[in-house]
């Protein structure tokens, strides 16, 4: 079932090599141009990734969640949240109760972060925990808890990585490039070969300013795809769609970013922490598809919450495309059948609501027999009886004088 | 000479596949084995919270002793019940899901209790072990689809065979109302 997704990931890792042979090819041309050896670039290429896998490793986690000013809580801090967390590690067989920490921001937004399923960590904005109700942060959780069990963290960060070493690479080389030229090119004068020399120089300065290109659409291929199928293993997980769904109209909604987010983390999160209201997502260059859609395919589901309703949905919405899950993950799943809506309504809520509701009826019964109403600059509406005769009434709350 | 090292070589894949089949086998017997078990602590999880929830509501509902009694006794039989068997552990448990939310429309004509922090804090505990109990078996029957599948389809199902795997049994609430974990809503 959604093991597979783990373990079919070919095109995935296709997607991965391709960046890693763009490193390459990068770091010998580089060599050949300035160390007169490819070999030597490569190996130069191959130690700064290695560096940067290693910190990312050991180190990454760690840098991720103090980058976004996250602190850990406990269960007794925010039980519902931490229930939540439970019920979805429940739900998605994860053997290991995650991490929680809270990001203190008004933003909506979640991400999830750990190399393996052992380190999990799941992170959440205060604003979120204030403004989705209980089946939708469920979503959401399931949404992250998916990127975990997927391990799409540690194929983001495999990525990012890359993408990370390619991009130092081609600024390094432009900056010595450039600095060679204005010193009066060491290599022109050295060495005769000057044709070859120019192909190579020509073939290097393309890749240099290709390879980040290329390198980021690839990476925000996967991490589109790796969205897509988080939510259909919320979906799955929780058995209602619709709450992811309302929850990221929720979160669209809002337009505030996470301050704390930076480019590397951005695919990490639940929607695009950079977002901007109003542009509409270029497909291309974005880390996550287009909320709307996302919304629109999770409401499509008709019928049930497997991931080959999901997959219909995704074709419905696509127009007869191909697919986004892997066929293996289909077959055998069997049929799943959709979780019915429990209404919910926190006791705040409710309070205010038969507060407003008697404000409300109190008022008319005024306006019937007559009685004005000023609203005084403290809020305190004053019923004005009809037969008063002085101009000015005195606030009864504050003290203030307001014309009649 | 080559015919015995392709024969050979045929073997020693011929093991490789067997072996990895068998260790599949088992990983998803087990992975079923702990699911089950993890339906059994939410279960229990459950029957710990009710003496609470009773001690907490009991000051506030003073005139709803009957169904404080049905509660409490339905959580004893459902704990006596543990360990008896499928059947019956689903039937006691059904049972005691169906007092509860018996309990739980009464509370409504209670604001105090409904304001009271400590059984606030209990319903949220109560409304997360009924959706846990609710994942916990649905994880249980998506690792026995994943089991049976494997003990069933071709080629792992000689291998099942030949070392004995039998399919599981799927969890299924006999009665449709039951199929929901009652619904803990207080609004």
């Amino acid at each position: 079932m959604w093991e597979q997704i783990r373990s079919n990931q070919i095109r995935s890792v296709i997607l991965v090599a391709g960046m890693a042979a763009l490193l390459l090819l990068m770091g010998y041309f580089l060599g050949l141009y300035f160390l007169d050896s490819g070999t030597g670039g490569v190996i130069i290429a191959l130690i700064i990734w290695a560096v940067m896998n290693l910190v990312a490793f050991f180190q990454g986690d760690n840098i991720l969640l103090a980058l976004s000013k996250a602190r850990k809580i406990k269960r007794d801090d925010y039980p519902r949240l931490y229930n939540i967390v439970e019920e979805m590690k429940i739900a998605s067989g994860l053997e290991r109760m995650p991490d929680i920490y809270i990001i203190d921001d008004p933003a909506l937004n979640a991400f999830a972060t750990g190399r393996d399923p052992d380190r999990a960590a799941i992170a959440v904005t205060s604003g979120l925990l204030q403004k989705l109700n209980r089946d939708e942060l469920q979503g959401v959780i399931g949404h992250e808890i998916a990127h975990v069990n997927n391990r799409d963290v540690l194929l983001m960060s495999l990525c990012g990585i890359l993408l990370g070493t390619i991009v130092i690479l081609s600024w390094y080389a432009t900056h010595m490039l450039f600095f060679s030229s204005m010193s009066g090119g060491r290599r022109s004068s050295s060495s005769g070969g000057g044709q070859a020399q120019l192909i190579i120089l020509a073939v290097g300065i393309i890749l240099m300013i290709l390879a980040p290109i290329a390198a980021q659409l690839i990476y925000f291929a996967i991490s589109r795809k790796r969205e897509y199928l988080a939510d259909s293993s919320s979906a799955l997980y929780t058995r209602y769609p619709e709450g992811l769904a309302s929850a990221l109209e929720k979160l669209a909604a809002s337009t505030a970013p996470v301050k704390s987010a930076n480019q590397s983390s951005a695919p990490m999160y639940i929607i695009n922490p950079f977002r901007k209201k109003g542009r509409a997502a270029s497909n291309l260059s974005s880390t996550h598809p287009p909320i709307s859609e996302r919304i629109r395919i999770l409401r499509s589901m008709a019928g049930g919450a497997s991931l080959a309703d999901y997959d219909n949905a995704f074709r419905q919405i696509h127009k007869g495309g191909r697919g986004i899950i892997p066929s293996s993950a289909i077959a055998g799943a069997g049929a799943v059948d959709l979780r019915v809506a429990v209404p919910e309504a926190t006791q705040q809520e409710v309070e205010l609501g038969k507060v407003e509701r008697t404000r409300e009826v109190s008022d008319l019964m005024w306006h019937l027999n007559n009685y004005k109403t000023i609203t005084c600059a403290c809020g305190t509406k004053l019923k004005i009886p009809p037969k008063l005769k002085s101009a000015n009434v005195k606030c009864p709350h504050c003290g203030r004088v307001n014309r009649v | 000479m080559y015919a015995v090292y392709i024969i050979i070589g045929i073997v020693v894949i011929l093991l490789i596949l067997i072996a990895s089949t068998y260790n599949g086998l088992v990983r998803l017997r087990n992975q079923v084995r702990n699911a089950w078990a993890q339906i059994d602590v939410q279960l229990k999880r459950r029957h710990d919270l009710i003496p609470n929830l009773v001690e907490t509501a009991k000051g506030y509902m003073t005139h709803e002793r009957g169904t404080f009694e049905a509660v409490t006794k339905a959580r004893n039989l459902a704990q006596k019940a543990v360990g008896t068997g499928v059947g019956a552990q689903s039937k006691a448990e059904g049972e005691l899901s169906g007092a509860l939310s018996r309990l739980l429309v009464v509370v409504e004509n209670y604001p105090d209790l409904k304001a009271n922090q400590n059984f606030l804090a209990l319903q949220e505990e109560l409304t997360s072990t009924e959706n846990k109990i609710g994942f916990s078996r649905q994880y249980y029957n998506d690792s026995v689809l994943r089991y049976n599948n494997k003990t069933q389809m071709f080629p792992s199902n000689i291998i099942a065979g030949m070392m004995s795997f039998k399919a599981s049994e799927f969890f299924e609430v006999a009665a449709a109302e039951e199929r929901e974990a009652p619904k803990v809503s207080f609004s």
